[in-house]
């Protein structure tokens, strides 16, 4: 990223973006406009292409060696399939929350630091930075004062609700632009769930939320503007309340009301 | 309605059998070693002495002791280790973490499994061509040790492999989702948690080569040679072709020698297996997860 970019609207934007795992094509021609600071949800039923898209928007589908893309994404108006584009960078600027925590197997402290040390290369973090970096991430994510007395404790001990607070605030500390989020509730007990939303709110506009949901309750309470996919397609893009209640299109209106999915 | 009819009571009779059949065999297999320790430990037990593990052999091997055997043992298990962990850990990551699954990968696993299959003797040979003669090392430790690390590569790697792919995968992506690159997700995550397991399997491997006889007969160890050995270039005696050496080309030699050199022989990997035990359990105690 350099740092005379415009300041952008758009948070992410496709332009006719296919993608293929081998012969079997997931994504057709997605053109979508993410707009920036606000959390957009993604419905559609299984299968539609929701986690093929988030995983391509951070690159990380192409670890499995037979995906193959075709069409762009610009993220911040910059491409991330360009030339010289760094993964590492990409990664960056776009971080990514699972559907299970899977919190990395070190220290709380450790996690919420891990990222900030790759981006710093060989440059040592001294101990204050460490801390003041560690607590304010923690703080971000409304965890801080449950663990502020045990940061050197396994991360893997912590409860499931926990974990996934954790592992968005150690997305943090290099200052993303965009979150992804694929199912970051499914996991968790109806309490989890509302403290994890409640988070994701508090979070909007500094970060660009993208969120992949099975559950439309969810898209509906905790999203502003919502897309629905159908086999690999988008089929409509509008604020949520919109989609949820006045469909433009019959499929989602079927979906909606639960007659598939 | 719950009762047990001649069927069902013939269904446990068959499983119980089963069962009983299946367990036997297990316990059948304790019954080798325990009789192979058994004998070793009565014929050979009374020889074993300070003496007779640290003075050199006399009187054409006859007597004496076997302390330049048992020191040539350890060099040749040590210069092996050296030489094939390295080689093995790096090729088990590239196939674990990096490679690719394309028609080269295929073929470089079918190359280790025929490797594993090669025979010992076609080792030797092997290793005379390559490391005695074309590289010029001559018969030495160097040469034996390196013929018993290319044997024992391939268990090696897979030994290594299956403990790297012991890490939970989400590990990886959550490196991954983080910017790191593949080599910092090794260094940072993955080796961390494998670490104990890849060495354990490592050891355990290798430690077993202490007996390989026709790998080293050609390639380094020596018949009689009551010095103890200072560089690897040197030629060394080794407990396993000592054992067959008094046990078939000498006459003359006591009963008990033979039994004590096997029983020292598998003394000493029995203790590295033990070593090596210990250490996972102390490893594996420090894991984060």
């Amino acid at each position: 990223m350099d740092s005379q970019a415009p300041a952008e609207a758009l948070a992410i934007k496709t332009e006719k973006l296919n993608l293929w795992y081998g012969t079997f094509q997931a994504l057709y021609d997605i053109d979508l406009d993410i707009k920036r600071g606000i959390i957009t949800s993604m419905i559609g039923p299984s299968g539609c292409g929701k986690t093929t898209f988030l995983r391509s928007v951070n690159r990380i589908n192409e670890r499995l060696g037979y995906v193959r893309t075709t069409g762009s994404i610009l993220v911040l108006g910059h491409d991330i399939y360009g030339p010289q584009v760094d993964l590492g960078k990409v990664r960056e600027q776009v971080g990514m929350v699972f559907q299970r925590p899977n919190p990395l197997p070190l220290s709380i402290r450790e996690n919420v630091i891990f990222g900030y040390r790759l981006a710093k290369g060989t440059q040592k973090v001294s101990a204050s930075e460490r801390d003041e970096i560690v607590e304010k991430a923690l703080r971000e994510v409304l965890l801080w004062d449950t663990v502020k007395d045990r940061l050197d404790r396994r991360a893997i001990d912590l409860s499931l609700e926990e974990q996934q607070k954790l592992c968005i605030a150690r997305l943090l500390p290099v200052k993303p632009a965009v979150l992804l989020m694929d199912e970051p509730c499914s996991a968790l007990d109806p309490k989890g769930t509302e403290a994890v939303e409640e988070l994701i709110w508090e979070l909007r506009g500094e970060y660009t939320i993208l969120i992949v949901t099975h559950n439309m309750a969810q898209a509906r309470r905790a999203s502003e503007e919502c897309i629905f996919m159908l086999l690999g397609k988008v089929i409509e893009h509008t604020p949520t309340e919109e989609l949820f209640v006045t469909p433009a299109n019959q499929e989602t209106a079927d979906y909606i009301e639960g007659r598939y999915g | 309605m719950f009762e047990a009819s001649e069927l069902n009571i013939r269904n446990h009779r068959v499983e119980r059998l089963w069962g009983l059949l299946f367990l036997l065999m297990t316990v059948l297999l304790i019954l080798p070693v325990v009789v192979i320790l058994g004998v070793l430990v009565y014929k050979g037990g009374p020889i074993i002495s300070v003496d007779f593990l640290f003075t050199e052999p006399k009187d054409g091997m006859t007597a004496g002791g076997i302390f330049p055997a048992l020191v040539g043992t350890i060099w040749l298990v040590a210069v092996a280790l050296l030489a094939s962990v390295p080689v093995g850990i790096a090729a088990a990551l590239y196939l674990s973490e990096y490679a690719p699954d394309n028609w080269l990968t295929r073929i470089i696993n079918l190359a280790i499994i025929n490797l594993a299959g090669v025979p010992s003797i076609v080792h030797a040979l092997f290793g005379v061509g390559a490391f005695v003669l074309f590289f010029k090392f001559g018969t030495s430790i160097l040469a034996a040790s390196l013929t018993l690390a290319i044997m024992t590569l391939p268990v090696v790697i897979v030994a290594t492999r299956e403990s790297l792919q012991a890490v939970p995968q989400a590990f990886r992506e959550a490196c991954w989702n983080m910017g790191a690159s593949r080599w910092q997700t090794i260094r940072k995550v993955v080796l961390p948690n494998s670490i104990s397991g890849i060495l354990t399997g490592v050891i355990l491997e290798v430690s077993r080569t202490a007996g390989e006889t026709a790998p080293i007969m050609f390639t380094g160890a020596a018949f009689f040679l009551p010095f103890l050995p200072q560089s690897v270039f040197d030629q060394t005696m080794a407990m396993s072709l000592h054992l067959f050496v008094i046990s078939t080309q000498v006459p003359g030699v006591p009963e008990a020698m033979p039994y004590g050199v096997a029983l020292v022989l598998i003394g000493m990997v029995l203790a590295m297996n033990a070593v090596s035990i210990g250490f996972r359990m102390y490893l594996r105690g420090k894991k984060k997860w």
